[in-house]
This record gives structure tokens, sequence and C-alpha cells, in this order.
């Protein structure tokens, strides 16, 4: 049995726009529309897409935070909003943009605070809390009282809190938002080591694609409230035609760009000096051969596909051009 | 990273005594979250105080040449006055917008993410916060009174006793109707119109303003037994100067204990209400 599993999930939410100086009209925002999917035990699974795509939404269903409008959710094979309470007890939830600590107390005070809201045994919360002390480095800032910590001392804090009562399903909304590059990695790290163990389920949404190619094999791209993606990183450079590049330094300009078999010219740089082929259907032996049969090469290099390109691609696309995975 | 992940079961079932143990451990830690902010309690205090004197002048002005009022005495008018400065802190009384906030910020969603219903583990948090308040807020303005005024002492053994109990209802009645006027952001998102509305509405017919006993015999009856604020100030403070026999001073907290059980259910009603439409504000 999947840890997670949707079939047609959707939400709507009814807003109100002004329509007058006194009238007000009813519209229906479809922030979800019949996401299906399952996830299995220990897998890592990264969730992206735009602004307003309804990730966090989705995410805020699974938890039992927010009640579907349609569809039906199953998270540890428990209903995520008619059982939240027991639900709670199996899943860890960080939110980047929120904090689930008490604002007032130190960490110290919230993590044992935790042990009590979660009655979770004093000798395994001790274990836990020493495993993430270590690996997110907490001990230098454990007594301070969480409205003072910084923002990557805080998520360090937030994961810690997540992770306390042995959770089987993590979830995380944009955990590393806001972070500076060495906070960036200790989490991302942090995470790798706990998706290595194998028996914890992460569902991640980042805005960020470079947790996503850190941690995750599995991507699910959301747009419009719909899985305009499921499956690897290469998939998806496949799917919406990724291509590795040839950028060739020239030792003088050609006179004129040269048309290469299966390699078109992407860029002319450098006064002509350097060409970036995109490498369609030709090899980069090809390229480097069909170039030196022209002018002397200077240097080679190839740059891989930049997911981050392919993803802006994809949200610039019409919906109606996404085919469902 | 095998000690981080899930090895054992966690406990599902619904036992009384952890139960217990996890309201406790949540009070504790409300007490502690109050007690960091020292100076505000030392501000608030010192404004009860100045206030204190004020109340007192004005009541005992009423009391005119005959000496007693609505049933009142000057040294029982006193002690409601500094015994009532004293309750306001630990009822709370105004200012608390912690789940309004919570709301209009979507922080809410953290609340609802904990093995605890958000009422139980607001109400632990607010006996913890009553519990720092009884210490910081209540005992001054009980020393300080004595020192001005001729105050009026218990006389009988059972009063003090039932005092604690009345003001612990108190705090729970208080802390339903405040949870209520919060629970309103999740319809309307900015609640200063049902705040002023309590604001106004708790003062006067709490009996902070002046004693309901001021007030037409009838309509006192019907305050008091047909809404629950006196409940959360009138009461307690008429049990401590002893102005009803004592029959009807338990009658009075057993009417409190109705309201803190029915206000109590009432948030559970329209907290699952609010949850079924709930925007988490903020994505």
């Amino acid at each position: 049995m999947s840890v997670i599993e949707m079939d047609g999930l959707r939400k709507e939410f009814t807003v109100r726009v002004k329509a007058g100086p006194l009238r007000r009209e009813k519209r229906t925002v479809t922030a979800v529309d019949g996401v299906d999917l399952r996830v299995e035990r220990g897998e890592m699974l990264g969730c992206i897409g735009p602004n307003g795509a309804g990730k966090s939404t989705t995410l805020k269903m699974l938890t039992g935070v927010l009640t579907p409008s349609a569809g039906r959710a199953r998270v540890c094979g428990l209903r995520p909003v008619a059982d939240r309470t027991r639900l709670a007890l199996r899943i860890g939830v960080v939110f980047g943009q929120r904090s689930q600590l008490w604002w007032d107390l130190p960490l110290r005070d919230s993590f044992d605070l935790l042990r009590h809201v979660y009655r979770v045994r004093a000798g395994e919360h001790a274990a836990r809390l020493a495993r993430c002390r270590d690996l997110l480095d907490l001990d230098a800032f454990l007594d301070t009282p969480v409205r003072q910590l910084s923002l990557g001392q805080r998520m360090r804090g937030e994961l810690t809190a997540a992770l306390l009562h042995g959770p089987e399903v993590l979830f995380l909304d944009e955990p590393t938002i806001g972070l500076d590059v060495v906070s960036k990695q200790a989490v991302r790290g942090f995470l790798a080591e706990l998706g290595r163990a194998g028996d914890t389920t992460l569902v991640l949404t980042t805005h960020d694609l470079a947790d996503i190619e850190r941690l995750c094999r599995r991507l699910v791209v959301i747009d419009h409230g719909r899985v305009v993606h499921d499956g690897s990183i290469a998939e998806l450079h496949r799917r919406y035609g990724s291509r590795r590049m040839v950028v060739a330094e020239l030792d003088a300009a050609l006179p004129e760009p040269p048309v290469l078999p299966g390699a078109p010219v992407q860029r002319v740089e450098a006064d002509g000096r350097r060409l970036v082929f995109a490498l369609e259907r030709a090899s980069v032996a090809e390229v480097v051969a069909g170039l030196a049969g022209l002018t002397t090469l200077r240097d080679i290099s190839i740059v891989e596909p930049d997911i981050e390109e392919v993803v802006a691609r994809l949200y610039r696309a019409p919906a109606a051009l996404m085919d469902a995975p | 990273m095998g000690s981080v992940t899930a090895t054992v079961a966690p406990p599902t079932g619904a036992h009384v005594t952890p139960w217990f143990r996890t309201f406790g451990a949540i009070a504790a830690a409300g007490f502690r979250r109050h007690a960091t902010y020292r100076q505000a309690a030392v501000a608030g205090l010192c404004t009860n105080t100045v206030f204190g004197f004020l109340r007192c002048y004005v009541f005992l002005a009423a009391t005119g040449a005959a000496g007693t009022v609505a049933g009142y005495d000057r040294a029982q008018l006193a002690t409601f006055v500094w015994a009532g400065q004293g309750l306001l802190a630990v009822i709370a009384i105004w200012g608390w917008t912690d789940l309004a906030d919570r709301i209009r910020t979507g922080e809410v969603a953290a609340d609802l993410l904990r093995p605890v219903h958000p009422v139980t583990s607001y109400l632990a948090t607010d006996l913890g916060r009553a519990g720092f308040a009884s210490l910081a807020r209540l005992v001054p303005p009980l020393v300080v009174g004595p020192f001005f005024f001729a105050v009026y002492l218990p006389r009988h053994w059972a009063t003090v006793p039932l005092f604690l109990l009345s003001a612990l209802l108190a705090v729970v009645v208080c802390f339903g109707c405040r949870y209520l006027v919060n629970a309103t952001a999740y319809w309307l998102q900015d609640v200063r119109g049902p705040m002023i509305l309590w604001t106004l509405g708790s003062g006067v017919l709490a009996g902070l303003y002046f004693p309901l006993g001021f007030l037409p015999g009838p309509l006192e009856a019907v305050l008091r037994y047909a809404t629950p604020f006196p409940s959360i100030l009138q009461v307690p403070l008429d049990v401590l100067v002893e102005r009803e026999p004592m029959s009807t001073g338990l009658t009075l907290i057993g009417v409190q204990a109705g309201w803190a059980v029915l206000l109590l259910a009432l948030c559970r009603l329209v907290q699952r209400r609010a949850e079924r439409r709930l925007v988490v504000q903020g994505g």
C-alpha cells in the first residue's frame, strides 16, 4: 500500500470580488484541480510549480489542515481531515514561511514541550534530539529563545521539531526559502542523510531546483492545480526537449555561423569567436569534427541541460499545451 | 539516521493520565512564556494600581452617608475593587488576540498540525498564563489595597477556597468568550469590530465599570444567570466579599461551571465549523 494516495484531489476557494460601488460577486477559484498521485514508503518526492500552482494547498490537504472540495486522500492509511489528530502523530511538517516553535521559549524548552505534546518516551526523545543536535549543529543556540534565532538557525530547529516524534512521512513546504548558502547546504545535507536511511517518506515543495536535484529522484511539476509532469529529472529534460550545449572557442571569427547537421547554432558570442551549439541529433565528436574542418579550435566545453531553463519554459507554456503525464 | 525516524508505533489511545500530563506541560510552558515578559508585568501592575485608587475613590463616594450601596459596605467595596484590579490580569479580559493574529497570518496551520485539539491547547496555555498572572498581578494589589483602605476580610473559612475555585472558573469562562471573539477571524479576517464590542460589553456586563448590584434587581438577575459576563469577574468578587449567603455563592459558582462547560463546547463547535472553510492566509 502506498504511504500517500491522492485520487482526484480538488480544492476550490470562494472569493468575493468587487463588482460595483456596493456590490460584490462570488467567484470560485480552483487551487487544486484533480490531482492523482501515489507515493511509496521511503520515497523522496520533489514538488515544483509556479507561485499559486497549488503545491502548498495540496500539502495542506494531505496534512489535514485544509478540507478538500472533492476527491480522496490517504496518508499512512488515514483520512487527513477526519483523522487529523491521529495523523499528526505519524507525520512531521515544516513550513519554510511559518514556525511551529514557541516564539517566547528557548529551543530546548520547545523540544521538551513537543515531547509531551506528542507523548514520546524520554529515551526515544533524547536519542533523536542527540542525533539532530549532532547533524544540525544545534548546541550553540539550544538555549536561545526562538524569537532571537536567525532564519537558518530557526529552520534547523524546525526540522528537529518535526522529527522528534519519529514521523513516517515528512512534509516540507519550501524549507530552504530565504536561507543563505551555508544553511541551505546544512538543511539539504540533513535531508539527504534522512532520505538515505530509507524509512521516512519525504515530500518537498520548493522553488529552488537545486533542492530537487540534490534530494529527489522523483519530480512532480504542478501548474494550474494539475500535475503536468511526474517522473525523474532526466525524463523532464527528454520530454521538454532539453539539450546539451557545446561551447566552441575559436581562434578567429568565421564570416558566417557554420551549419552543422543535427547541431544548430544557439548563440554567437565574443564577436563571433565563441559559438554555442545545441546537440539535437549530432554527437559532440561530430560537432568537433565539423568545426575542425572550418577553423582552428582553441577550446571546447560541454554544458549540461539547465533544469531551471526547462522549468521556466514549462511554466511559460500555455496550460492547454501541457499534456498530462 | 535511524534514531531520528519512526521505529516505534506512536500511542494512539485516549488515556486520561497522559492527557493530563500533556495538558500540564502545555500549561507550564504557558507560565514560562508569560514569565519572560517581566517588564510588561510591572507596567501592567502600575496601571492596575493607579486605576485601583481611582475606582476605589469613585465607588466609596457612591456609598454616601449611609455607608452602603447595592448591598456592599465600604470595606466590601474596597475589597471588590482591589481584588478586581488583580483579577483583571488573571482573567485577561482584554487584549488577547493570539488566535485572531494567527488566523490572520496563517500561522494557525501550525496549531492544526499538532495532536492536541486547538481549544485544549489554547486553554492549557491560558491557564499557565493565568498562573503567572496570579503571582505577578493578583497578589500585589491585594497587598497594596489594605495599606490605604479599610478592606473586608472574609469571615467564613470556606470563602477563600471558593474564591479560588470561582476565579479558576472565571478564567475558563473568559477564555471561552475570548476564543469565540478571536475565532470570528476565521470568517472576517479582521476582528477589530468584534473586539470593540467585546471590550465594551465585557467591561459593562462583567461588573468592571460598576458592580452589577448597582443595576435594578431583575436586570442583575438576568445578567447573572442568562449571560456569561458576570461569571468572568462579578461572581468571584461577590464570593470573596461574602455579599450573598453561602448557598447563593455556591449556586453562582455552579452557574459559572455551567457556562465554562457550555462555552468550551461552543468553542469546539465553532472551531470544527471554521476548519471546514479554513483558508490559510499567505500560501
